[in-house]
């Protein structure tokens, strides 16, 4: 069998399409953790549900799948690889003595074995591994893979007692982050600002810009992490959002490997720099050298007379 | 007073590794090494809670003596060292940790959220399953209390306040704090610390890692003169 948990029902939801297709060519069952509506997740590729009421603890969730583990010894376990799932992930792996791959953007079976990839290297450099014992744990990206839905689907409820365990760790308090964020990985047109911004006030520039297209705003790391002006859900790269959306647009970003590698995924870069020596020149399908000051508000202009 | 050990590993300057044009193999000869970022973040929060506290901080550390004597040259008070030359996974350096740190007395272990070469977020959750202790990853502001920690920890659409019994292990995010810069009598006074070498004992692995490669990167390059040809691009491509 492969098991399959995700913190996130999005996520869930995806893994399941890819666990669909790793199930129907081993000619092995897919089990899923329930979460959420049961019907779709049959109609997503499960075949199994087994249906507990599962914590938001991670020792929770350590304890339920390593006894369903335990009990019914699933060839491969894939999870999301929220940050719960990775903190998950390899804490089960470790119970049960085994290797795990984080943050898989595939996941494979040749010749028998799960092949996994993931980037490695500052995302300059994509590590292909084999896990080599068995439960194969691996988790992968959230946003990666593609849901599959057939309504036809259906498949047996396994209800599983409900043990209680008691965390080691007590939430004293959850602070949500703002709401009025869109999810970064959702949009369609990116348009993203870095160091190459003088002043807070000036993301007013970015904000026009990525209205006329009807896009989102995104960022570098510098201006979500040091210096705060936007929010970190805006932060794209390596260590904040990976996203694939039709248009990226960078300006005033240098263009590190690290916020490269948040970017690979999108179909067009375009980036607006005055250092025509600047790495992002390297990495964008369509450049112009200047100052974003003068170019953006003109560019603004344009577009909004034709859109 | 707490005694704190923080792990670190070191790593080679990703700026500096270049590819091998025809094989697409990461090349690392020559490239100098550091101590991986986060891991630089776990070491000065101990010694922020050294500084609050006193107490005790050793480092345990895969790398060379440079790599310790960057720690100590940062304020640790001990390191212990080892390097490993056959294949190994975090299966096996969770082992490894796990075996060293169970023959010292600890109050709080840190890591790093992710060493930033590997970026697996793997080793801080093993070697608190090894180790049976509590695990509180992702903190960006750790306070310690009466055998107890608080830790807000940072998740994707959420900040949460958590609490649990010490000994604990905590993984921290490059926010929470500004590693600091040894001075150069900090640097000097480092090489009367002590250094202990380990040799870990042969582990076995879980991964195998079949290959590593440069990611191509196929886009057009394509410099635009004027304002209105970068118009006409983007509402083509939206
Ligand atoms: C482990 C690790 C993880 C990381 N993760 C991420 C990540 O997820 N995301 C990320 O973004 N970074 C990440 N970084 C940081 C990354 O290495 C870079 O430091 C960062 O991306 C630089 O941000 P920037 O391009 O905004 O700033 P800079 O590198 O300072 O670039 C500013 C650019 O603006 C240009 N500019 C200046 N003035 C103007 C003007 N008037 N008009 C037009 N252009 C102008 C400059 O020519 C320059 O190219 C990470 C680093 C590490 C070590
Ligand atoms: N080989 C190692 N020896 C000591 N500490 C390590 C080692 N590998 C990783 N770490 C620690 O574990 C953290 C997470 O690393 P990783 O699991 O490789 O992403 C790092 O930030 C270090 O604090």
């Amino acid at each position: 069998m492969i098991l399959i948990f995700s913190d996130d029902n999005e996520t869930a939801l995806e893994i399941l399409g890819k666990g669909r297709e790793i199930a129907d060519s081993m000619k092995i069952e897919l089990g899923a953790i329930s979460f959420g509506n049961e019907e779709t997740i049959f109609a997503s590729g499960a075949d199994k549900i087994y249906s507990i009421n599962i914590a938001s603890s991670s020792d929770h969730i350590v304890e339920v799948i390593s006894n369903l583990n335990d009990q019914y010894k699933p060839e491969i376990i894939l999870i999301g690889g929220t940050k719960l799932g990775k903190e998950v992930a390899p804490r089960i792996a470790q119970r049960s003595g085994v290797g795990c791959a984080t943050d898989c953007i595939d996941c494979s079976i040749e010749k028998g074995h799960l092949i996994v990839k993931r980037f490695v290297l500052g995302g300059r450099f994509l590590e292909t591994l084999r896990l080599l014992r068995k439960p194969l744990i691996a988790t992968l990206l959230p946003g990666k893979f593609i849901k599959k839905v057939d309504k036809t689907r259906n498949g047996e409820i396994i209800k599983i007692p409900y043990n209680p365990v008691e965390s080691k760790v007590h939430i004293l308090e959850v602070k949500k982050k703002a709401p009025q964020e869109l999810k970064i990985e959702e949009a369609d047109i990116i348009i993203s600002v870095g160091r190459g911004l003088k002043k807070k006030e000036d993301i007013k520039l970015i904000e026009s810009l990525a209205q006329a297209l009807g896009g989102a705003v995104g960022c570098s790391r510098s201006i979500a992490a040091d210096l705060k002006w936007l929010p970190e859900e805006r932060w794209v790269g390596l260590s904040g959002h990976k996203v694939k959306p039709k248009l990226y647009i960078a300006i005033g970003i240098s263009g590190q490997v690290q916020h490269i590698a948040g970017i690979r995924d999108a179909k067009t870069i375009i980036a607006i720099n005055n250092d025509p020596n600047a790495p992002i020149f390297k990495a964008c399908d369509y450049g112009i050298v200047g100052d974003l000051y003068e170019i953006v508000p003109k560019l603004t202009e344009k577009l909004k007379k034709q859109v | 007073m707490p005694e704190i050990i923080v792990c670190l590993k070191q790593i080679f300057d990703l700026g500096q590794i270049r590819v091998d044009t025809s094989t697409k193999c990461p090349l690392t000869e020559g490239v100098a090494r550091k101590l991986s970022d986060f891991d630089k973040n776990a070491l000065e929060e101990a010694l922020r809670i050294k500084e609050k506290h006193s107490g005790k901080v050793i480092a345990i550390i895969y790398g060379t003596k440079d790599a310790a004597k960057e720690a100590l040259a940062m304020g640790a008070d001990e390191a212990f060292i080892y390097q490993y030359t056959e294949e190994i996974d975090h299966l096996g350096i969770a082992a490894i940790l796990a075996g060293s740190i169970q023959q010292l007395k600890y109050d709080l272990i840190l890591c790093g959220e992710a060493s930033i070469d590997e970026y697996s977020f793997q080793t801080g959750p093993r070697l608190a399953q090894v180790l049976g202790i509590p695990v509180l990853t992702y903190a960006r502001k750790i306070e310690l209390n009466d055998g107890e920690i608080i830790v807000e920890r940072e998740l994707e659409n959420r900040y949460e306040v958590s609490k649990t019994k010490l000994p604990a292990l905590v993984t921290v995010t490059k926010e929470i704090n500004q590693p600091r810069i040894p001075t150069l009598l900090q640097i000097l006074g480092a090489s009367k610390k002590s250094i202990t070498e380990m040799s870990p004992m042969k582990q076995e692995v879980g991964v195998k890692i079949l290959s590593i490669l440069a990611v191509e990167m196929k886009r057009k390059e394509v410099i635009v003169k004027e304002i209105d040809e970068l118009a006409k691009v983007i509402l083509s491509e939206k």
